[in-house]
């Protein structure tokens, strides 16, 4: 693998590059057509950054977010993650990333069905053998905590409404302590008040140095990130810093305290 | 995935889906109850016969004419004619490790008694046939050595016979005159009865009576069909047979080299005939009930090819949070290991239940635990066997694609 390995880059701040894309396309072949769902998308993204990845529905959000949480494979182009290009890695491989290093929030939750929320945040530890059962089920029951769920942990997701199963995803997603973590509309079916809510977990998570990338629609959000970037039909249309990053938490403050409270 | 793991995720999994998990090893189940009644029966009356066989005596010898069949084919012993009055009298005389002997002559045929009749064997024999065979008399006495010499037209009678003669086998018959192809015996005992043995022989329908009244006055021989001994202990029972064999290769004249023209063998070995021959027919019940655990197996397999199509998206999932393709498919390998497990344990609790029926209805049966051990073995295997394929399929899953399914 060192082979492999390319120089880590820095940016002016030092800080390293955990992700970059080098003309990443992804096309899907849907009978006799084929989709270009990425055409060609290149950007580095730098330990510690927050990224808001913003555009029109059917622009490839979820196919890029999919690319980067090594789901899924780039039809051409490449992608490094901590320098290691993922198309040289095995499949078992990628798993083996995906259960350590990332946390994903799918678009719609994708819970086991059935299944109680703690059970269900405990998941991706399954799958990791550094984790004893009861340190497993302390894991979930904090990262159900954080999300403002520790009243419902025995609750299966179908007694669940879909807010409270956003932030089970959401909990399943921070539960293996990831270095990178990747929510796909993870605030979209939350209320003002919730979605706030998970905008200063988030905002607490990135002060604590993760890298988080975060796919929204609400353009309000992206001046809660350090970084906005525009997508429209698979290519990148703008890519800013946000040198004025608002607080959630004073966002919160300042929201009306429900009135039954 | 950690084992532990694996098999909560797999309980879940089956216990979330019941009645098909039932279902799907109802194969299994009936397959393995089959196997488990089979060993069972096999083993029941192999261990019948032998305890039978022992309560004949398991010191007796028996001599037959013609050579053993390891000299080739063998002749129909009943057609040779080599064993002699002077050989029963050399072994009376000479083989001090022989107890008791009896020449043998048999024959059967219609026994009358006033307007009653039936079929019956008569066997010629010694008084002594009473010790080797461990016959008792209930009625009466047996006939004596006087009776032989005079080839007196006496016998003792099977409580069949009685009761077939005379209409209950109580009837106090000791002195009646019964005919059996149409020579007039006196009956001077009756035996106490033995019943059925394991094949289903009647052994009180039998006539005993000396051997030379069979031999001058039923069949005109000179010869024997056999010759009866026991031996002074069952451990002594292969000196026995050797000493017999000289004396009766001397009073044969057979040299050195050449092959016997009769053989000894002792109930030991009639036994272990019995028992392989059992073995063979266990062996063919039960390669039968196996195949149809191989078809089981094909349920099993079809089932599990269904439950992967169902949770394409529980597998998806489980890729996408850091499964590998080997977790996934050792959990659906030990759902189906388990699913044909079950059906093991429950079929071989049936296996059990049929065959405590079966020896409470008077049949033997005994449950082997080697076979129940099989039983679970191979259970195990056809899991993994058919658990094989749906496990690869759902292993080589693509985690978006499966998340994705419909
Ligand atoms: N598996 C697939 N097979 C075929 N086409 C696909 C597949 N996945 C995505 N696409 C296509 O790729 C394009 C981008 O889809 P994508 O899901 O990335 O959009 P998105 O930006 O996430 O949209 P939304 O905001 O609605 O979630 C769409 O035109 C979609 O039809
Ligand atoms: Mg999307």
């Amino acid at each position: 693998m060192s082979e492999f390995k390319q120089e880590p880059n820095f940016d002016a701040q030092g800080r390293k590059c955990v992700i970059e894309l080098r003309n990443v396309k992804r096309n899907f072949i849907v009978g006799s057509e084929t989709v270009h769902a990425l055409r060609g998308v290149s950007f580095k993204i730098y330990e510690g950054e927050f990224v808001t990845i913003m555009g029109t529905s059917g622009s490839g959000k979820s196919t890029l977010l999919n690319q980067l949480g090594c789901l899924d494979t780039p039809t051409s182009g490449e992608y490094y993650l901590d320098g290691v290009p993922v198309k040289d890695m095995k499949r078992s491989q990628r798993a083996i990333l995906r259960n350590r290093k990332i946390g994903f929030v799918f678009q719609n939750y994708n819970l086991l069905a059935k299944t109680t929320a703690v059970e269900n945040v405990e998941l991706p530890l399954m799958y990791n053998r550094n984790y004893s059962a009861k340190e497993r089920r302390r894991a979930a029951i904090e990262a159900l905590e954080a999300v403002g769920l520790g009243d419902r942990l025995m609750h299966k997701s179908n007694q669940m409404s879909g807010g409270q199963m956003q932030r089970v995803a959401i909990a399943r997603a921070l539960v293996n302590n990831p270095a990178v973590l990747l929510a796909d509309e993870a605030t979209g079916n939350l209320d003002t008040r919730t979605s706030f809510e998970m905008l200063v977990l988030f905002q607490k998570l990135h002060a604590q140095g993760r890298t988080i990338i975060f796919v929204t629609h609400n353009p309000e959000i992206a001046q809660y990130s350090s970084r906005n970037i525009m997508l429209r039909d698979g290519k990148i249309r703008e890519d800013v810093l946000n040198d004025n990053i608002l607080s959630a938490a004073e966002a919160l403050a300042a929201l009306p305290k429900p009135q039954d409270e | 995935m950690s084992f532990t793991n694996l098999l909560r995720v797999a309980i879940t999994a089956i216990l979330s889906n019941k009645s098909r998990t039932l279902l799907s090893t109802l194969g299994i189940i009936i397959g393995v109850a089959a196997v488990i009644v089979m060993m069972a029966i096999g083993q029941g009356s192999k261990e019948n016969v032998r305890s039978e066989l022992s309560k004949m005596g398991t010191n007796l010898l028996t001599i037959r004419p013609g050579s053993d069949m390891r000299g080739g084919v063998r002749q129909d012993p009943s057609t040779q004619q080599t064993l002699k009055m002077d050989d029963y009298v050399s072994i009376r005389e000479k083989a001090h490790l022989i107890t008791h002997v009896s020449p043998e002559v048999t024959s059967s045929g219609q026994v009358i008694y006033g307007s009653n009749n039936t079929t019956s064997s008569m066997y010629g024999e010694s008084p002594e046939y009473m010790e080797i065979k461990l016959w008792k008399i209930e009625d009466g006495e047996c006939f004596t050595d006087e009776d032989v010499k005079k080839s007196a037209k006496v016998c003792v009678v099977g409580k069949t016979v009685v009761e077939e003669l005379f209409g209950d086998k109580n009837y106090d018959c000791i002195g009646k005159t019964v005919r059996f192809k149409s020579i007039p015996f006196r009956i001077v005992g009756v035996l106490k009865s033995k019943g059925y043995n394991s094949w289903g022989m009647d052994q009180d329908n039998v006539m005993i009576a000396p051997y030379t009244t069979v031999m001058k006055r039923l069949s005109a021989q000179t010869y024997f069909s056999s010759i009866q001994m026991s031996a002074i202990s069952e451990e002594l029972s292969d000196e026995a047979i050797e000493q017999v064999t000289a004396i009766l290769r001397e009073n044969h004249k057979i040299k050195e080299g050449q092959e016997d023209d009769f053989s000894v063998r002792s109930q030991q070995e009639i036994m272990e005939t019995m028992s392989s021959t059992m073995d063979t027919i266990t062996l063919i019940l039960v390669v039968a009930a196996a195949f149809s655990l191989l078809v089981a197996g094909i349920g099993i397999m079809n089932i599990m090819l269904v439950s992967v199509t169902e949770r394409t998206r529980e597998i998806g999932l489980r890729m996408s949070v850091g499964a590998r393709g080997r977790d996934i498919s050792r959990q659906f390998l030990i759902e189906s290991i388990m699913i044909s497990l079950s059906g093991g344990i429950i079929g071989v609790g049936l296996g059990y239940l049929a065959s405590w029926t079966a020896s409470a209805i008077g049949l033997p049966c005994s449950v082997p635990l080697w076979a129940v051990i099989l039983s679970f073995g191979v259970c195990a295997f056809i899991g993994l066997l058919f658990g094989y394929i749906p496990a690869r399929k759902a292993a080589r899953m693509d985690p978006i694609e499966a998340i994705r399914y419909e």
